[in-house]
């Protein structure tokens, strides 16, 4: 396992601290006149999300964390966990709900997402930026019209609830960004 | 040919049009007061002892050095200006660029300019007020200050984390760190009180000290004391200062040690605790020891970062807005 020290210190580094997998999220070199100097780090846990300030003296050294991002295609959902295949080596791995978290909404089978990998276990997955879905349910809008302003909730195939345009009814297919959960277009 | 090369300067032709003008206000300042410019070199048969100092070291090979000499680049010009007034100099100062290995982040690199001075018969509180009256000057019309303000170590430990930092034991600056919100880093001594104040200091302390005006800081724990004379007293302290705005650390002075014995005690000292932290241990400056065992006149020194103080009067936050090419571009 990679040991790093506190000179390769840089935003997005994987490290391992007390157990859990971290990404430092921003380091600073701090040194009072003639003194200690030290890395002051925020870091994210990556199984939590939290940030957290650390600091280690410089020279110090942590273990990195094995830690990294691939594809894969979502393939079904059992009842307890979210399966996925690597396209390449058909390959197949299961994230829990912790996991998979607020994802669990755009995840619609065969798209494509990123998994992030700690020893091979998925620590959280997100969709992809732009999902295409049917609407299985909106109330019927006002005839006629066009505007879009003002909207009204749809519920999507996987049970995710967006906002959409008056116009748009029952049965068609959106585009939604699951970045903001915000309705981008009709797509026919 | 590379079209993505950052060869433009970091910093912007107005904030280098400043340094400029800033460098020649220090000179004039200076000159009115009689004190001589003076060049002293960066390369040095001698790196630094200090613990807390990386010195680069390169090599010299040419005529007379056919076996190549080992040279270092000096961490600060203390050594040679110290010889110049052991010779009779009268006061001195000098603008020179400096290096420290392995300092870099927003208020640090390991290339960079230090104007440091000297004045025979002052102790540090009479220098103080000279670095006061130099910063003021510089920074007139560009950052409203409030009045300076002077306070010793002790009293802003006290002030900001509440305890003495001369009589507090490891276990209570531990537990103050903590209480602080610092959790405290892995492989800290638990018999040096030191690296456990730099910590208070550098996390709890600093980003307070300063806001809008000058503070000084005085008088520190004799471990501190560096290059400056420890004044008997219970406890004893360090006659050495420095001076932050903003919560930026810009100059560190001296009432400078004169008694080459006790600075060869020092320069060993330095080195056992090298030692103790895997660090190589460094040949001593025998010229400078030769210096002060001649006479090194009574004198209070100060090293100022030019590019910090650049950097407050730019109005900018990081050293690489201020300098044309920063290490990453070097």
């Amino acid at each position: 396992m990679a040991i790093y020290t506190t000179n390769e210190f840089k935003s997005g580094l994987k490290i391992i601290l007390d157990g859990d997998p971290y990404a430092i999220v921003e380091n600073e070199f701090v040194k009072p006149g003639k003194g200690q100097a030290f890395s002051r780090v925020k870091i994210r846990n990556l199984k939590t999300g939290r940030v957290i300030e650390r600091t280690f003296k410089s020279g110090d050294s942590v273990e990195g964390a094995d830690v990294m991002d691939v594809e894969m295609q979502y393939l079904y959902n059992d009842g307890q966990f979210w399966h996925f295949m690597d396209p390449q080596s058909f390959e197949q791995i299961s994230a829990d709900a912790t996991a998979v978290s607020d994802a669990a909404k755009w995840l619609k089978e065969q798209d494509t997402c990123q998994l992030t990998l700690w020893n091979g276990v998925p620590l959280s997955v997100s969709p992809p930026n732009f999902v295409i879905m049917t609407i299985i349910e909106t109330d019927p809008g006002l005839k006629g019209d066009t505007s879009g302003g003002g909207g009204k909730p749809a519920t999507l195939e996987t049970g995710a609830v967006v906002r959409v345009p008056l116009f748009v009814q029952t049965g068609e297919v959106i585009k939604v960004d699951t970045r903001t959960g915000d309705y981008v277009s009709r797509v026919k | 040919m590379s079209p993505g090369r950052p060869w433009q300067p970091a910093a912007s032709l107005a904030t280098l049009r400043l340094r400029a003008r800033l460098l020649t206000a220090i000179r004039a300042f200076f000159t009115a007061r009689g004190v001589l410019e003076v060049d002293t070199p960066a390369l040095s048969v001698a790196g630094s002892t200090d613990p807390h100092l990386d010195s680069f070291v390169t090599c010299h090979a040419g005529p007379g050095q056919q076996q190549g000499q080992t040279l270092y680049l000096h961490t600060s010009p203390e050594f040679p200006m110290k010889r110049l007034l052991a010779a009779g100099s009268g006061c001195v100062y000098q603008i020179a660029k400096v290096f420290r290995n392995g300092e870099a982040g927003r208020h640090h690199q390991p290339e960079f300019t230090l104007l440091e001075w000297y004045r025979l018969g002052f102790d540090h509180h009479r220098l103080m007020d000279e670095v006061e009256e130099l910063v003021t000057t510089l920074l007139a019309e560009r950052l409203p200050l409030a009045a300076s303000e002077r306070l010793t170590y002790r009293e802003v430990f006290k002030r900001h984390v509440g305890l003495d930092p001369q009589r507090a034991s490891v276990t209570e600056l531990a537990a103050c760190a903590f209480v602080h919100g610092i959790m405290p880093p892995p492989h800290m001594p638990d018999a040096n009180p030191d690296p456990w104040l730099d910590l208070l200091l550098s996390h709890c302390i600093e980003p307070k000290l300063g806001q809008g005006r000058l503070t000084f800081l005085y008088d520190y724990p004799a471990s501190q004391a560096a290059l400056a004379l420890v004044r008997d007293g219970d406890p004893p302290v360090a006659e050495r200062f420095e001076l932050y705005i903003n919560g930026i650390e810009l100059a560190n002075g001296f009432h400078e040690l004169t008694d080459a014995g006790e600075q060869r005690r020092r320069f060993a000292h330095d080195n056992q605790a090298r030692e103790a932290n895997g660090l190589r241990s460094m040949a001593v400056d025998e010229n400078l020891l030769a210096a002060l065992a001649a006479g090194l006149p009574a004198c209070a020194g100060v090293a100022l970062g030019f590019d910090r103080l650049l950097m407050i009067a730019a109005g900018c936050s990081s050293l690489t807005d201020v300098i044309a090419f920063p290490i990453d571009r070097a």
